[in-house]
């Protein structure tokens, strides 16, 4: 298939082949010259999370004196059936992450709070341009800064073929760009549906009643065939914004686990991103337990899919997991979050010196929120990718300044990432 | 609530057309009747020039070597099977005889039988149908405005046969070429005559074997008649159902074609594949249809019957009631009706006349989107707008089948519904499809880009919205190929 001047695998081949896209692992096989000749052999796999991560419901700071007040009994704290995870005395982590939080407690994993990429509208696609492209300006290029990084860099001798996998058919932005792609598609179809489907509704709802009503009835019963929503009704699934179930945990954990697998190989790949979907909790957000929490419980599952895959590789791996911004800090009228500044970024992996909340903590005060709204950004998202490419894979500095992150020579790459 | 000339372009391109490729809409707004009426008027206006694809000659002659072959392969098979369990029991017996049952070889798997069911279609039949299906899609994909091919899929319809019956698949496509595509813009008597002779239409509804019970092949054989054909030529191809005609006049119109039928293909001579009249299935002697009486010889008879059947004032109103249902709306105005019937009636049934009167009437800019599109419109006015182009076509034609309107396969002779209700239950597989979609190409894509492009200002303020505020680029594409103007003509 062709379209306009790119070429893609056929299209509509086969269920298998069609439904990735999101969660396609691409990567390259070689290994960074600098860090063999120090004995080393790094991993670095990054996640894009698309659709804006709740930083605030997915590591709370429940010691913040302002906290209850703006999120109140939608905030997650420290008692109660759900209580979350304590990290320290300010911040605490979401319930559905128990191997995250087993990971932080081992040191090997940690969080950076109050993280932003540079980009301060509220745009999913320019939000996801900026993150992914590492350029401040959205939709001005077509690479990404992993891709950038990896083929700025010196292989070692010991140069894999570069051979592909098949290639799937769309190459996260973060992924694309000179070095060479090799991808792997997995097996399981993306179970993104839900949310588009209540989306779908809502527009219906509102253009044209007698399509939503068809929708409502007809998707309904579809979706109780594919098996996520069993026992549910039909009322109650439409009205549902997508609750993610466990098509949606094997997808993940396979998604990760596989890249986990490839990456984990002598011969394999040292670079890898893949990208989830479904982060945009406008209504219902249900952080300890609903839709947010479901999300969360399959990343958590992704974590351990990747640390048990990568065996003897895990000690020299770190996983970076990022979205293009934040939510608001308050809860809205439907219950969920609107799109906002600052969130979190989650690192993970046996080569972070982890057990820790990073964070310049900028407080959750009416004077503290971005724009009387958000959360404020005081850490630039790039001072930690740069931190971890410098000190994990021996990325160039300038290169990261200049080619990487351009226009980011004020932005100190965030030192003592890494062991 | 008139709307303004640039919404009824837009209007007219999606409810006559395939739907704008980039930049479609902004040529065809400075004069949407007049390129709608431009589309028609082009030399061989939804004709397909393809020397590659065969003629129905070629392809009944291929699919019938084919058959053979396989026959011939079947039955040195079986000749193998045979031997082989011939050989056996010599084998047994000669081993019971020496008291050495250890030499008895064990049980044969069991041959393949009625178990071994044929697969899903292959073979030389189903690579020409597939052949057929790329060039229709391509011709599709290709077309301008898609005014031409969109009468083409019209007409395709209400004349329509199935691949189901086996011995048409391999004729689907050169079907639409030889008996559609060259009379759009033509006659509707030159569209009858040369559907209810085609070997497609023969075979579909059986008038290839129906024999005049007098006849020559009659009182030999003790076969008879076949009321099939006659039937619906009279029921759905022109007058209408209950439009007069008797149950008499059905059994006389079938004696009438009787001896048209398709030169067998074994014989491999110059009538083999194709219409031929076969004097010795005729039903001899005049027939009376509908109070007239027919004399005429050999097959001149039925064409007699077809030409009054085409200038019928109960056919001028079946057209015009079909046209109007299918590009505006499932209870069309009557006013409009009447219009393409007086213009069918004084024209002599011009189908070119008659379309643009359809586009000239007031209602085809001005009539509120109600119809659902059926899904393989929706299908490519999708492809075309995002710019998908598929290497393979048997995708497309297994969404179609998902989709409820498998390619040249109607559950019935009447062809597929023009009711928009008769489509909705699909709309969760159009979700499906359109998030396959998105997923090609959903980052390659601006999707308010291709929503302003496709749109213009039908676009609703709530699915610009929509659109801008999905959570990924694929979702917004797929939001913005399912949201309400896409569905709607």
């Amino acid at each position: 298939m062709s379209t306009d001047g790119k070429r893609f695998s056929p299209h509509l081949a086969t269920r298998r082949e069609l439904m990735l896209g999101a969660g396609a692992l691409f990567a390259w096989a070689y290994m960074p010259k600098l860090a063999q000749a120090e004995g080393r052999d790094p991993r670095l796999l990054t996640i894009i999370l698309r659709g804006a991560l709740d930083g605030l419901a997915t590591v709370a700071p429940v010691g913040d004196p302002d906290w209850v007040r703006l999120r109140g009994d939608k905030g997650l704290r420290l008692d109660g059936d759900r209580a979350a995870l304590p990290l320290d005395n300010v911040f605490a982590l979401n319930p559905a992450m128990p191997n995250f939080h087993r990971l932080y407690r081992a040191n090997q994993a940690a969080v950076v709070h109050a993280v932003a990429t540079p980009y301060r509208e509220r745009s999913h696609f320019d939000g996801q341009d900026v993150l992914e492209s590492g350029i401040v300006t959205p939709g001005a290029s077509d690479t990404g800064w992993l891709n950038r990084a990896w083929s700025a860099m010196q292989p070692a001798d010991r140069v894999n073929p570069r051979q592909a996998f098949a290639v799937g058919p769309i190459t996260p932005l973060v992924a694309r760009g000179p070095a060479p792609v090799m991808s792997w598609t997995p097996s399981r179809i993306p179970p993104a549906g839900n949310d588009t489907m209540s989306r779908l509704l809502d527009l219906y709802r509102h253009t044209d009643p007698a399509l939503a009503k068809t929708l409502e009835e007809r998707g309904a019963l579809a979706a109780i065939a594919q098996g996520d929503m069993n026992g549910m009704s039909p009322a109650k699934i439409a009205a549902t914004p997508g609750v993610p179930g466990a098509a949606v945990r094997a997808y993940f954990a396979e998604a990760a686990g596989a890249a986990a697998k490839f990456m984990a190989r002598a011969d394999g790949p040292r670079v890898g991103a893949l990208a989830f979907d479904g982060w945009d909790t406008h209504a219902n957000e249900g952080a300890d337990q609903g839709r947010l929490a479901a999300l969360l419980a399959a990343l958590d599952g992704a974590f351990g899919a990747i640390e048990s895959n990568m065996g003897g590789a895990w000690k020299e791996t770190v996983v970076v997991v990022a979205t293009e911004f934040g939510r608001t800090a308050r809860i809205n009228g439907t219950d969920g979050t609107d799109h906002g500044t600052a969130t979190v970024a989650l690192l993970a992996g046996g080569a972070l010196k982890g057990g820790r909340v990073i964070a310049d903590w900028p407080g959750l005060s009416e004077q503290a929120l971005y724009q009387a709204r958000d959360l404020k950004p005081t850490t630039d998202l790039r001072a930690v990718l740069k931190g971890i490419l410098r000190d994990h894979l021996r990325a160039d500095e300038k290169v990261l300044a200049r080619d990487v992150f351009p226009g980011s020579d004020q932005v100190r790459p965030m030192a003592g990432l890494t062991a | 609530m008139a709307l303004d000339p640039k919404s009824q372009a837009a209007s007219a391109l999606h409810r006559f057309g395939l739907g704008p490729r980039p930049g479609g809409l902004d040529a065809f707004a400075k004069d949407p009747r007049g390129a709608l009426i431009a589309d028609l008027g082009a030399p061989n206006a939804g004709q397909i020039r393809n020397d590659d694809l065969m003629t129905s000659r070629e392809a009944l002659l291929a699919a019938y070597d084919y058959r053979q072959e396989k026959k011939a392969e079947r039955v040195a098979r079986r000749a193998e099977e045979e031997q082989d369990r011939a050989a056996r029991n010599e084998m047994a017996k000669a081993g019971a005889a020496a008291g050495d049952k250890l030499a008895m070889p064990a049980a044969p798997p069991p041959a393949p039988g009625k178990d071994d069911k044929p697969k899903q279609q292959s073979g030389v039949p189903q690579q020409i149908f597939l052949d057929e299906a790329r060039a229709r899609f391509d011709a599709a994909m290709n077309a301008d405005i898609g005014f031409a091919e969109r009468l083409v899929w019209f007409w395709s319809n209400h004349f329509c046969i199935s691949a189901d019956k086996g011995v048409t698949r391999p004729v689907c496509g050169s079907f639409e070429r030889e008996a559609i595509r060259p009379y759009i813009a033509g006659k509707f008597v030159d569209m009858l005559l040369a559907v209810e002779r085609h070997p497609a239409m023969l075979y579909y509804l059986d008038n290839a074997a129906s024999i005049g019970p007098n006849s020559d092949a009659g009182r030999k054989r003790g076969k008879g008649l076949n009321e099939n054909l006659a039937r619906e030529i009279m029921e759905l191809h022109t007058l209408g159902v209950r439009t007069g005609y008797s149950q008499a006049d059905v059994t006389s119109f079938a004696k009438v074609i009787t001896g048209w039928t398709v030169g067998p293909p074994r014989l491999d001579n110059a009538r083999s594949g194709e219409f031929f009249f076969n004097e010795p299935m005729h039903e001899p002697g005049p027939q009376r249809v509908m109070d007239r009486d027919y004399d005429q010889p050999g097959a001149a008879q039925g064409e007699a019957v077809l030409r009054r059947l085409a200038e019928h004032p109960a056919t001028a109103k079946h057209v015009a009631l079909k046209l109007a249902r299918h590009f505006i709306a499932d209870d069309p105005p009557p006013a409009l009706v009447e219009r393409l019937r007086t213009h069918f009636i004084n024209t002599g049934g011009d189908l070119k006349e008659v379309s643009v009167a359809l586009v000239s009437a007031p209602e085809a800019l001005e009539a509120p989107r109600t119809k659902l599109r059926k899904p393989n419109e929706w299908m490519v006015a999708s492809m075309r707008a995002v710019g998908i182009r598929p290497s393979d076509v048997r995708p497309l034609v297994r969404a179609n089948t998902m989709l409820g309107e498998p390619l040249w396969q109607p559950p019935a002779p009447n062809g597929f519904s023009d009711m928009s209700d008769a489509w909705a239950d699909g709309l969760p597989q159009r979700l499906d499809i359109a998030n396959r979609f998105a997923r090609q190409v959903g980052e390659m894509i601006d999707s308010d880009a291709v929503a302003e492009a496709t749109f213009g200002p039908l676009l609703s303020r709530e699915t610009r919205e929509t659109v801008t505020r999905a959570e990924s680029r694929a979702q917004a594409v797929a939001l913005l190929l399912m949201a309400p103007e896409f569905q709607r003509r």
